[in-house]
């Protein structure tokens, strides 16, 4: 799960992209999820980002009744979305009903569109300020240079892998004179237009659902080659993250033989209710995580 | 030949005076050894976060309200980002786009009334260490073999005070910043010593022929660390730009390195080569909202501020003097011996002169300032040596009448003056000066207990002749 943004305390973590990054705990089950979560959240006089959090109710039952759950249709009907991902989702929120829980239509249109180029703006902008100290000066890999400078460069470049290197060279150009407002501040803008957005569904619902990802697990380095192909598959859980939402995965059947992620998002602080579904659906739906040729 | 003025704008940076530093819990230590007062914090560790102090932010409050600043209710800490071995984390965390406190204004009576200097605003950053550069001949950046960086500094709370455009002088500029440093001194938030590096200031100079609107590109002069250069600073930068436009050249905005030994200044960076600090909001701190409370329990700390003190006692003296008094915070000993009798401008004097007895001896020192005519040199000095460290007994110095018996003291000048022949011809040549050498002979003559006042006149009477 990735809890609210400011629930979990990033002291100790190594910084990406500091309004983004938030720690979540991973378990077996959605129960586990919750008690680990009771334990690391909460404030952190050392983080002066972290709040203070509503007691954790450990999930218990699987009675659903009035619980709303809103469906957006941007995040189940987009094009990339494969129809196996589709099904095991639909399958998931038929499942929900069967429970009690009250069903509805709903629309994040902005979110949705924008909120993928908006995160390419802020967290490479980020990050590219939080890798500056890898500098090889006072902690880990050094390669040494003729001078000073040629060590810093040394060092970056054998230290950082292409990816990273990506990233601080579209931050820093996001950040510079001239181009701040038309990019690192105009996705600030955006990211406040996500999070009303989201705001005024959660007027009607309690939470939101829709498949984690768009696609089940890729080949490994099928996609190193096209970047964009690669972002793609974040695209239905950066709105959320840029709002600073909390969501909780749970595997919810197969699709060609790989598991399929169900997504459920909250407003701020909503973690007991995501546990509270999550639970209900992880019981009734029986699903195995051992693979089936490892039964 | 067209007539120039000067325009300076000041950006004063001050340690502030805590028990930590401004992010982390690291103790501030003037002089302790290097790098020992460090931690993952300053040190810039992956995974370490800053924390504000909140002392930091009171105290930069109090100069805001003391400048008469708006006071941000929203106050954003931002990350100004460039790449030095002082600053280990890439950047340093200042404020940008909402400073604590916004424009504000700082008065420097003078005898035409009130200047007003615009404070444009004052933020709160964190300084970078300090780098040492070592080896070399020459000691400086260039040439050096190596660098050492003291970590001790880095995360020291820096506030900086950003002056309007308003200053016309180097006289103006030395007032503004001698009344700024006492404004601080007794808000209790720094200790403001440009010879410790507590205190530093970025110059803005520019000219412009007078009445003429706008401002001509500035000349940059940083981390200037004293007073006296600071004013000659200016000075050389209004002569070379005027020298420069009277050329018909233009100039350009450019960083500046005052050269003392040669009074002049040379390029240190021109505006292609200005960095780009890609300034963007801190996402590791949350914005502070300082309550309303709390300001104005700070407005009801304020002291009563120099500047209202050298209007008052200005009434007594000349401004220039109270200036002088205020500026070195002096006046409050001049305020004890004045309403304990003494005239001011003989308060004021004592005041500069001896302002370290303690405020307990007030009376007594007032009493002996009053008597002074009639005391010898030995009780006086005795009296003012002894009051700085014990409770002083006025009637024990006040029996101690300096001789003005002319009769004593005649013979004793009489021998003195046979005895130099060739100073007593210097005198009647012109050179007056020489007075003080007869003075002190009688006072050695006498064991310190002749009337200088009775001397001095027996000497000129004598001397005529």
């Amino acid at each position: 799960m990735r809890p609210t943004y400011g629930t979990v305390s990033r002291y100790g973590v190594v910084a990406f992209a500091s309004s983004l990054d938030q720690v979540g705990p991973v378990a077996r089950t959605v129960r586990d999820c919750a008690f680990l979560y009771s334990v690391i959240s909460g404030k952190d006089p050392c983080d002066s980002t972290t709040v203070d959090v509503p007691p954790v109710e450990l999930p218990d039952g699987i009675d659903l009744k009035g619980v709303r759950i809103g469906v957006p249709k941007e995040m189940n009907e987009t094009e990339g979305i494969e129809p196996g991902v589709a099904a095991a989702v639909q399958a998931a929120l038929a499942k929900a009903e069967e429970l009690g829980a009250e069903l509805g239509e709903c629309s994040l249109p902005r979110s949705v569109e924008y909120g993928m180029p908006c995160y390419y703006l802020v967290a490479p902008a980020e990050a590219s300020s939080n890798l500056a100290r890898y500098d090889g000066v006072r902690y880990g890999l050094r390669v040494e240079g003729r001078d000073r400078l040629e060590m810093y460069e040394k060092t970056r470049d054998a230290g950082f892998g292409d990816e990273p290197k990506r990233r601080i060279m579209l931050g820093t150009y996001a950040l510079s004179a001239g181009y701040y407002e038309a990019y690192y501040g105009q996705a600030q803008k955006v990211r406040t237009l996500i999070k009303r957005e989201h705001d005024e569904v959660f007027e009607r619902f309690d939470l939101i659902a829709s498949p984690t990802s768009p696609t089940v697990a890729f080949a490994l380095g099928a996609k190193t080659a096209d970047p964009i192909a690669m972002y793609l598959s974040d695209v239905l859980t950066i709105p959320s993250c840029m709002a600073g939402l909390p969501g909780l995965n749970v595997p919810c059947g197969l699709s060609e033989g790989l598991p399929v992620g169900l997504q459920l998002i909250g407003p701020q602080r909503s973690e007991n209710v995501l546990f509270r579904v999550g639970h209900a659906l992880e019981q009734s739906l029986g699903f195995d995580p051992v693979p089936e040729r490892l039964r | 030949m067209a007539e120039w003025e000067a325009v300076v704008g000041l950006e004063v940076h001050v340690h502030l005076k805590t028990r930590t530093k401004m992010f982390c819990r690291c103790a501030l230590e003037y002089g302790a050894h290097e790098n020992t007062r460090t931690c993952p914090v300053c040190l810039a560790f992956p995974g370490a976060l800053p924390v504000p102090n909140a002392k930091a932010i009171e105290h930069t409050i109090k100069l805001g309200l003391a400048l008469e600043c708006e006071i941000a209710e929203h106050a954003v800490f931002a990350r100004k980002n460039y790449f030095y071995p002082d600053l280990p984390k890439g950047y340093q965390i200042s404020q940008y786009e909402k400073p604590l406190c916004g424009r504000g204004r700082f008065l420097l009576p003078t005898a035409g009334g009130d200047e007003e200097i615009g404070i444009e605003r004052a933020h709160l950053e964190e300084d970078a260490a300090k780098t040492v550069h070592a080896g070399g001949e020459t000691g400086r950046t260039i040439g050096a073999e190596y660098s050492l960086v003291d970590f001790n500094r880095g995360g020291t709370p820096l506030l900086e005070i950003v002056s309007r455009p308003d200053i016309r002088s180097a006289d103006q500029a030395l007032r503004y910043l001698r009344l700024l440093r006492q404004t601080i001194v007794e808000l209790g938030i720094s200790d403001a010593e440009m010879e410790k590096g507590t205190m530093r200031a970025d110059v803005n100079v520019s000219v412009r022929e007078r009445g003429e609107n706008g401002f001509r590109p500035r000349w940059e002069l940083k981390n200037m660390n004293s007073f006296t250069f600071i004013g000659r600073g200016i000075e050389a930068a209004v002569r070379q730009q005027v020298a420069a436009y009277e050329a018909g050249k233009t100039l350009e905005q450019s960083t500046y390195d005052y050269d003392p030994d040669l009074d002049r200044l040379t390029v240190h960076r021109s505006k292609e080569e200005a960095d780009d600090y890609r300034y963007f909001p801190e996402p590791d701190l949350v914005p502070v909202d300082p309550p309303r409370e709390l300001v104005e329990r700070l407005r009801g700390e304020l002291p009563k501020l120099p500047a209202a003190r050298i209007r008052r006692i200005a009434k007594e003296l000349s401004v220039a003097a109270a200036d002088e008094l205020v500026s070195t915070g002096n006046d409050h000993k001049a305020q004890l011996l004045a309403e304990r009798g003494v005239d001011w401008q003989t308060a004021a004097n004592v005041a500069m002169n001896e302002p370290d007895f303690l405020d307990a001896n007030a009376a007594a020192i007032a009493a002996i300032v009053k008597a002074r005519d009639t005391l010898t040199r030995e009780a006086y000095d005795g009296a003012f040596a002894a009051a700085r460290s014990v409770s002083i007994d006025a009637a024990e110095y006040l029996a101690q009448i300096a001789v003005s018996d002319t009769g004593e003291l005649d013979p004793v000048i009489e021998s003195i003056l046979a005895a130099n022949p060739q100073q007593v011809e210097t005198y009647r040549g012109g050179k007056e000066g020489v007075l003080g050498f007869f003075v002190g002979q009688v006072m050695k003559e006498t064991g310190g207990k002749a009337d200088p006042k009775v001397v001095n006149e027996l000497l000129r009477e004598k001397l005529k002749a």
